[in-house]
């Protein structure tokens, strides 16, 4: 399907009576309460942003924070957007679920944001959701995740599994010749559904059922002692095993001590990590840690001019020489470009004008490429499996030729297999089953 | 081109290297230098061969080379002329090892490595290591020939084996060898059963690793291993339940220690204070901030930080212990709920505090090498930080028991608890009595924090995780009673670990807290109930 077809043209046409009605209405009432409307009076255009700032999720959010007021003012700096200064609005939803729906109606409703960048877990997600959607704004969604959800008021530029998992274990597959697997993940929605999707892609490979072995374990489990053992026993049965890692947050660092004293190398046992990245890889030694690998979208060590004048900007914004990047904020660099180009094509902030103009927006990434945003509101992204290496840096062993289109809902679950997701008119539909020609969530009238 | 080269690299390899040397070395060489820069399949194939080819050459300079691929300092320029980088920064020509002062960065390109490419790494720098002088690294050496298995290297282990005279490194060459055998299809019938036996006298999992491949297959040779697999299984089954003991003390241990600082604060003063886990997490940051410091100032003290952070550890939380109890908890003595609502909200600022001064990421303490791998005790791996840890819990409770009953702070403080008012009427002075004893207590929590930082991460949120299972240990094992808190602990550990492999993690630990409130339901005064008119005061 093409991309550049102008969508914007095509709002109230081919819509008739009750339709068209209904339509009229809804735009009248937005138009009462867009954040658009408060924009125009003043000299600045507030862009949310919905980063935990304390709590557990604190070490991660925070960067993303940092690098948000980095983008904004480096925009600025270019003279704003349509003409008005971009002013960041941070708001602190202290790594509390419920907090985060109620941040998000604050920055939209009282502060007027144009748009927001935030949320890290998926929890937090699937909790402002439905804000957003009520109050028709936009939110940009920087972490890789695990699909399945496909919102019209939602941007998703961090990977979906086949982004980023699925090309993680083909490599493993043909590289690392690997026959076996232990799916180890922290109990919640990301890894429970990254392993559902895993699991029936191993199944559809051939692996046998015995083959595959699924571990789940609480929020910041420390004791890794049995786990790690289970797992090398499980090694044992002669054909060579690899862990599948979805462990989240502070449970890592524990987990890869553990493998490190019980003296399991890359070369014995790999482990395949998709929520690693050089921000986390920071608090631990990473000698014992040499080979075991992670799957991202961007690596800090990409060798690209892009990459390295971004890392540059980051240290002297930051004015600390030893910060790293990483994945999601790259994953922002690219949602936050997009929006301004998205904004500018559309020539207003509106959320209804800027939401179809950004499908098929298209910026450059770090890793030397061009991301585009695809109809259903996810971008290409090219897939890197990195090695750690000593000084806690990874080593690209492997990149796809091209980027990856993402799919929203999994081909390997039984209960989405036929949806796609089309925000584009005639069919602005989140979940349209294409068996059946009809739309089963997410419709826009 | 890539494939023929490569097959005929591969046969080349077959035929061993004596047969045409110098060109082989030009090859191995070449296939290395070639893939310098290029991350494809391809590459790293053709720079596994040319190490394994490089390893049988004989070439003086292999094991050089090959030790500078695995450290990343292979490089290569444009015209496949390989380097080393130097620790000055500079390069040196990798063939003949002298310097090459023209040669800069920008002219030459890494060889990449994964770890396909680091297996052949340990397996070839394994076989040029039999011959090492010193016995750890041939020890080493028999070990990663071990786990390549490749009969390739069944000449050099031979020639190895005649000359070994230490019995431990013979026994693993041995090993090795056999290793080799059962995977060589060369290898006549009566060897390779040979080397099963070998394999099966060795019993554990790497040996039923290598026959569990064979078991799957026809003949004499795969029963043989699928019988010595069977056996090797019911050898683990055995050492599993004493492995599951192990985990569960170590466990217990773990909790022994976050928990005997509240076993003073709470069992003995009877202060619920929530901020325990913050005295914890401080004493973890004291070992990050004395290690660092240590690392800038006194390097040859670097190895020994974790020793001097203890008493530092101790001091400091104990100060911050004593702080508290003067400026909060001492004016809400006898008001239980708001003690724990002050104390809840002392430990969301001590958090931020601290997430301020060092930010929110994850802090990197270092495990010295002593505290680094593990051993092996007949069928049993004991990793030596959970070792240390364990034996420091109890060196810990040991000398918390000692003070308590043997020094004149600890008779006062007995005092205090015991009776109050009588204890004041001696000439007692009480208030200063309850600041000592919860600073000691806090005290204790900061040295558990310095054990901590060894097994989870130093950030902001550590003490969190422990404060829920510290006032479960010190309930269960009965309010007021060190000895309680010990075998509270170490059971809760055992039954966890025990738990785990049958139920998981998440259910396992949901199992543990059924338990115990079915536990504390009966006995409200946990496992060791203290007795005595104490008890009603």
């Amino acid at each position: 399907m093409s991309l550049d077809e102008p969508t914007i043209s095509r709002r109230g046409l081919g819509r008739l009576g009750v339709a068209a009605a209904t339509l009229a209405a809804v735009g009248a009432v937005k138009a009462a309460t867009s954040p658009a409307a408060a924009q125009a009076a003043g000299g600045t255009i507030k862009v949310g942003i919905l980063h935990s700032l304390s709590g557990t999720m604190a070490i991660s959010e925070t960067t993303l924070k940092d690098v948000m007021l980095m983008l904004i003012e480096e925009q600025n700096k270019k003279g704003g957007l349509l003409g008005k200064k971009l002013e960041g609005v941070v708001v602190d939803p202290a790594s509390n679920w419920p907090l985060f729906a109620e941040k998000a109606r604050q920055l939209i409703s009282v502060d007027k944001c144009a748009a927001t960048f935030g949320c890290w877990t998926s929890v937090s997600r699937k909790s402002v959701l439905p804000v957003f959607e009520e109050l028709n704004s936009i939110l940009f969604y920087p972490v890789q995740y695990e699909g399945q959800e496909c919102s019209r008021n939602v941007f998703y530029t961090g990977a979906a599994p086949n982004q980023q998992a699925i090309p993680a274990v083909d490599y493993l597959m043909s590289e690392g010749k690997v026959k076996r697997w232990v799916l180890a993940g922290t109990d919640y929605v990301y890894p429970r559904t990254t392993n559902q999707i895993l699991e029936a892609y191993l199944k559809s490979k051939g692996v046998a059922a015995e083959d595959i072995m699924i571990n789940y374990t609480p929020f910041g489990h420390s004791d890794w002692q049995n786990i790690v053992a289970s797992i090398k026993k499980f090694g044992s049965a002669g054909k060579k095993t690899a862990v599948v890692s979805t462990i989240n947050g502070d449970a890592n660092v524990p987990f890869y001590k553990e493998l490190g004293n019980q003296g399991i190398k890359a070369t014995d046992i790999p482990v395949v990590a998709f929520s690693v990245g050089e921000e986390e890889l920071a608090g631990i030694d990473t000698k014992p840690l040499l080979g075991h690998l992670a799957a991202w979208n961007y690596f800090e060590s990409v060798d690209t001019k892009e990459n390295k004048a971004f890392i540059k900007d980051w240290k002297a914004f930051t004015k600390n020489p030893k910060r790293t990047t990483n994945d999601p904020m790259e994953a922002h660099y690219i949602g936050f470009n997009m929006w301004v180009k998205g904004v500018e094509k559309a020539g207003t902030t509106d959320s209804d004008a800027v939401i179809d103009a950004m499908i098929g927006v298209s910026v450059p990434n770090l890793s030397g490429g061009y991301s585009a945003m695809m109809p259903n509101h996810h971008i290409t992204k090219p897939v890197l499996i990195g090695e750690i290496q000593a000084n806690g840096q990874f080593n690209t062993v492997s990149e796809t030729p091209g980027l990856v289109v993402a799919q929203e809902w999994s081909p390997y679950v039984e209960d989405t297999k036929d949806l796609i997701g089309d925000w584009r008119a005639p069919m602005r539909c989140g979940a349209f089953n294409v068996k059946t020609g009809t739309c089963t969530a997410g419709k826009k009238a | 081109m890539r494939r023929i080269a490569a097959l005929l690299l591969l046969i080349i390899l077959m035929q061993g290297a004596s047969v045409c040397r110098a060109e082989g070395i030009d090859d191995a060489y070449e296939a290395l230098a070639a893939s310098a820069g290029s991350i494809s399949a391809a590459s790293f194939n053709s720079v596994r061969l040319g190490i394994e080819q490089l390893a049988v050459s004989g070439d003086p300079r292999a094991a050089a080379v090959i030790g500078a691929l695995q450290d990343g300092l292979l490089y290569a320029n444009d015209d496949h002329a390989l380097f080393i980088q130097q620790p000055d920064g500079s390069y040196a020509d990798a063939r003949t090892g002298n310097p090459a002062p023209d040669v800069t960065d920008d002219d030459v390109k890494a060889v990449r490595i994964n770890n396909a490419v680091r297996s052949a790494i340990e397996a070839a720098l394994g076989s040029l290591q039999l011959f090492a002088p010193d016995v750890p690294t041939r020890l080493a050496a028999a070990s990663a020939v071990f786990t390549s298995h490749n009969p390739a290297a069944l000449p050099a282990l031979t020639r190895a084996l005649a000359k070994e005279a230490d019995p431990a490194v013979k026994q693993r060459m041995e090993q090795a060898k056999a290793a080799a055998i059962v995977y060589d299809p060369d290898a006549s019938q009566r060897d390779r059963l040979a080397a099963v036996a070998t394999l099966r006298a060795r019993g554990d999992q790497d040996a039923r690793s290598l026959l569990s491949t064979l078991a799957g297959q026809t003949g004499p040779v795969a029963d043989a291993a699928a019988s010595a697999v069977t056996a090797i299984d019911r050898v683990l089954q055995i050492w599993s339940v004493a492995q599951s003991v192990y985990y569960g003390v170590s466990l217990g241990s773990v909790l022994l220690l976050a928990a005997a600082g509240l076993a003073i604060t709470f069992g003995v003063m009877g202060v619920i204070n929530m901020a325990h886990g913050e005295m914890v997490m401080i004493g973890a940051y004291v070992t990050f901030v004395v290690q660092q410091t240590m690392h800038a100032y006194v390097p040859s003290l670097y190895q020994i930080s974790l020793l001097i952070a203890v008493p530092m550890a101790f001091l400091v939380s104990g100060a911050v212990g004593v702080a508290v109890e003067r400026s909060l908890i001492r004016w809400l003595y006898g008001r239980p709920l708001e003690t724990l609502l002050a104390t809840w909200g002392l430990s969301l600022v001590l958090q931020q505090v601290v997430r301020s001064l060092f930010g929110a990421n994850n802090r990197d303490v270092d495990t010295p090498a002593w505290m680094s791998g593990a051993t092996q005790l007949g069928g049993l791996t004991l990793t030596w930080n959970r070792m240390y840890i364990i034996l420091f819990a109890f060196l810990v409770v040991a000398a918390l028991m000692a003070a308590l009953r043997y020094t004149s702070l600890g008779l006062r403080m007995r005092a205090v608890t015991q009776n109050r008012r009588m204890a004041a009427a001696m000439g007692i002075k009480t208030p200063w009595i309850d600041a000592l004893t919860f600073g000691l207590g806090s005290g204790v929590a900061g040295i558990a924090g310095v054990a901590l930082s060894q097994i989870d991460n130093v950030s902001p949120n550590l003490g969190q995780g422990y404060i829920i299972d510290s006032f479960m240990v010190v309930v269960f094992g009965g309010v007021g009673n060190l000895w309680g808190t010990t075998l509270g602990a170490l059971t809760l550990g055992i039954v966890n670990k025990f738990l785990e492999p049958v139920a998981g993690a998440v259910l396992g630990k949901i199992v543990v807290l059924i338990l115990l409130i079915l536990f504390v339901q009966r006995n409200p005064r946990g496992m060791f109930p203290l007795k005595g008119r104490a008890v009603e005061s």
